[in-house]
């Protein structure tokens, strides 16, 4: 296996995570824009604290794969930055917005009578990004970003505004919201955790809806993509995600809140796991492909010596940081069963 | 607006923001952690709450460093694609020994922050341990990114200009790396150091909390070991780096001195108003024979001139020589305060005086809170001014490595507005903040109680 097959394939691995810990912090700022019912305080409070300890640590990951790519596929990382100048510029400022927001709210709670709504922006932000984010790989994948020679002949400034990379935007909006209220599930009780299952239920409804018009979609937008969904290797990985579906939805349905946990990250898994092996061997399909806008090897081996070392040092830390947030008892659970408390006390 | 100046514009923008809470995501865990010592080795309530209202500072601005700092990694390729082609898979590994080291910061930050009831003190004091250092890592690991663009290695170019004997780490280790690195980590300390000292200077002036001025009294204390001893250590890694500088980039170091014309015993210019065009400086106190021994160390050693520098490899002399005198000015007034509150500490210390009735010392301090980070932006446009007209010093120019998106100017326009708000909103949320208004929050120190509503958080 050449060496920028392995990068590619540790880039694979972090966009993966980005997704699942990530991209459930964005649906957690979707929730708490989307909180409803008697328990709507409640809501907020369970998704503040739920993301707090660990929204940053899971944020990195973006920016770990934003600096794998352009130290390992400098070519593709020039093109994607040239041609998505614009959808790459707002998920800035969706960024940034939601990340302070997050933190002025939740440490600025004191300041009494700041003037700006933050959960809100907090909420809007976190609804906007994802769409961003999604659509960008959309374009990626579809064709509609042409290069020559390194340089952008086609696509740039609008390659993300087509039907396909818009259907895929929104895809990975639902499917963060979807990780989101199956995960908190888990960290709340009683009616607290039946009102996130009730979202859980509607976010995979709507998710479900949308990724069966992506992929008809992507039959007339995107038809390498399509044909290689639809043919081993990925089309497998296409089958057992159907598969695993119904059993994500029923596990919540049933409340079986951990196997609806590992159902829904599962699912993920096979969605981008899918994608990847539908993309291979592009980064920018149809004119860069992995290998051709790999760095030199010795930058390569370099990123390969680093890489293994620094998860030596990251990957207990990780360990100890959701075990002594996510473990038992987390605060979540804790803030609710202390609002039930509360209401039944009243 | 050109593109080429509303790139370099938004990035400097984007720059400038960020490092003021890189510094400060660097340097304050560091106070925070030896304020939370002094309780658990002394049950000192004040030093625990001193603890909590830095943690709670940290929290906030940790938070707008790590997104604005998302922020400039994405930006480096919007702005600069050309360049990122050519310096990514060189200067790469920079950026991915920093990812680990801030990734290891922002996991033990969630624990050290959301922990205080989650961990035993021991643990949890334990768990600032690596905020604080892979803190600092960050920092120094990503300048070898900013010092390979000064100094660049590791890799040849071919006559065709095709990149070849790639070499990822004489790249990191490059030439300027080591000075460049310690002055900056220096800086940060330095500057976060007197800023908190200036605010607890300022309580103590006021007075209109008495029964807190145990409180304020230490956290001056903390801030001024951090602050004052880096001030002192600061002008020496500066004379290293500006005679390490002469040796690379002599075109920075005219620029700097506002030396236009290559001399033996050539003065050091204090202050001054450089005129490019006529290739003089006006107005400036001129010290015979200084920058030559500054420079090479021998008063009569040769620096070299702008005169000798072709025109179009000028940095733009003013900016550059300006933002190095304001540098230079910040960095002897806080060594000056620096030995001035040493002395005082050490004498009041003796006689068992309170260092607090010295209020023209106080004052002085408060009026030097700003000192630590005008002399952080002043030297990072000296850095990067002075590097003009390279992005990669002598290898690559910055008008070749911009986008060709067209649009640069809205988005400068938009990241302008983003950071105005952000910058106000947080120094409405920091005043409130001080000001303890609202009265709740889950300070579970002894004064918390005792003063319900007041003034309680201490910053």
């Amino acid at each position: 296996m050449p060496a920028y097959e392995v990068v590619a394939l540790v880039t694979l691995l972090a966009v993966v995570a980005y997704a699942l810990l990530g991209g459930a912090d964005f649906g957690g700022g979707v929730w708490d824009l989307f909180a409803s019912g008697p328990r709507k305080e409640a809501q907020r409070r369970a998704i503040g604290a739920a993301m707090g300890p660990v929204w940053e640590a899971n944020h990195v990951w973006l920016i770990f794969v934003i600096v794998v790519l352009f130290t390992a596929f400098p070519t593709a990382f020039r093109a994607m930055n040239v041609a998505l100048f614009w959808p790459f510029h707002l998920v800035l400022v969706g960024i940034v917005l939601r990340g302070a927001a997050f933190a002025f709210r939740a440490h600025g709670r004191e300041a009494a009578g700041v003037p700006v709504d933050w959960g809100r922006v907090f909420g809007a932000a976190s609804v906007i990004t994802p769409v961003l984010l999604g659509a960008s790989l959309g374009a990626l994948s579809s064709g509609r970003v042409r290069v020559t020679d390194g340089v952008v002949v086609q696509g740039g400034e609008t390659a993300w505004l087509g039907l396909f990379p818009l259907a895929v935007g929104f895809l990975a909006l639902a499917v963060c919201a979807y990780l989101a209220a199956v995960y908190i599930t888990l960290e709340t009780e009683g009616s607290l955790a039946d009102d996130f299952r009730r979202k859980g239920l509607w976010a995979w409804f709507v998710g479900g809806v949308l990724s069966i018009g992506t992929l008809l979609l992507a039959r007339s937008e995107a038809p390498r993509l399509w044909a290689a969904l639809t043919t081993p290797p990925a089309g497998l990985v296409v089958v057992a995600g159907v598969l695993l579906a119904p059993a994500s939805a029923l596990a919540l349905w049933r409340r079986r809140f951990l196997w609806a946990r590992v159902f829904a990250a599962g699912q993920v898994v096979l969605l981008l796991a899918g994608w990847a092996m539908a993309q291979w061997p592009f980064l920018i399909y149809p004119d860069l492909t992995v290998a051709d806008s790999a760095a030199p090897p010795a930058t390569l081996h370099a990123v390969l010596w680093v890489v293994p070392i620094g998860m030596l040092l990251l990957i207990p830390s990780l360990w100890y940081l959701f075990a002594v947030f996510k473990g038992a008892n987390p605060p979540a659970a804790r803030d609710a069963a202390r609002d039930d408390e509360r209401s039944a006390g009243r | 607006m050109s593109e080429l100046f509303a790139a370099r514009t938004q990035m400097a923008l984007s720059l400038g923001f960020h490092i003021v809470f890189a510094a400060v995501g660097m340097a304050l865990p560091l106070m925070m952690l030896a304020a939370e010592r002094q309780w658990l080795r002394r049950g000192d309530p004040d030093a625990l709450e001193l603890a909590k209202t830095w943690a709670k500072v940290t929290a906030v601005l940790f938070a707008i460093g790590a997104v604005s700092g998302t922020a400039l990694s994405f930006e480096l390729g919007l702005l600069w694609p050309t360049f990122m082609e050519f310096a990514g898979p060189l200067f790469g590994l920079a950026f991915t020994t920093e990812g680990f080291a801030f990734f290891i910061e922002a996991i033990f930050l969630g624990l050290y922050l959301y922990g205080w009831d989650r961990l035993s003190p021991r643990a949890h004091w334990l768990c600032g341990i690596p905020v604080a250092v892979s803190g600092a890592a960050s920092g120094i690991l990503v300048l070898s990114a900013n010092s390979w663009m000064q100094t660049p290695a590791g890799f040849d170019l071919t006559p065709e200009g095709r990149v070849v004997n790639v070499d990822p780490l004489r790249a990191f280790f490059n030439p300027a790396y080591g000075l460049m690195a310690l002055h900056s980590t220096l800086s940060v300390y330095q500057a976060v150091g007197f800023a908190a000292a200036g605010v607890y200077a300022y309580a103590l002036l006021k007075g209109r909390r008495p029964a807190r001025a145990a409180y304020d009294r230490r956290a001056l204390g903390i801030a001024m070991a951090l602050g004052g001893v880096t001030a002192l250590l600061q002008p020496i890694s500066g004379d290293l780096l500006a005679k390490q500088t002469a040796r690379h980039q002599p075109a920075k170091l005219a620029a700097m001195e506002a030396q236009f014309e290559t001399a033996r015993g050539a003065p050091l210019r204090i202050g001054g108003w450089p005129d490019e065009a006529a290739g003089r400086t006006d107005y400036a106190i001129e010290i015979p024979g200084l920058l030559s021994f500054l420079a090479t160390g021998d008063f009569d050693g040769e620096v070299k001139g702008l005169a000798d520098i072709p025109r179009d490899e000028w940095p733009p002399v003013r900016v550059t020589h300006v933002a190095f005198q304001v540098m230079v000015g910040c960095g002897v007034l806080m060594a000056a305060l620096a030995v001035w509150f040493g002395v005082a500490w050490w004498r009041d210390r003796r006689a068992g005086r309170d260092l607090a009735r010295r209020r023209r010392l106080l004052r002085a301090l408060v009026l030097a809170a700003p000192l630590g980070f005008v002399a952080i932006e002043a030297g990072w446009t000296v850095t990067e001014v002075g590097r003009q007209p390279w992005i990669v010093y002598g290898v690559m120019r910055t008008a070749e490595g911009v986008t060709p998106a067209t649009g640069v100017p809205l988005t400068l326009t938009l990241f302008t507005l983003l950071y105005l708000g952000l910058a106000l909103a947080l120094v409405v949320l920091l005043r409130r903040l001080s000001r303890g208004e609202g009265g709740r929050g889950h300070t579970a120190g002894g004064r918390a109680s005792a003063h319900a509503g007041g003034s309680r958080a201490g910053v």
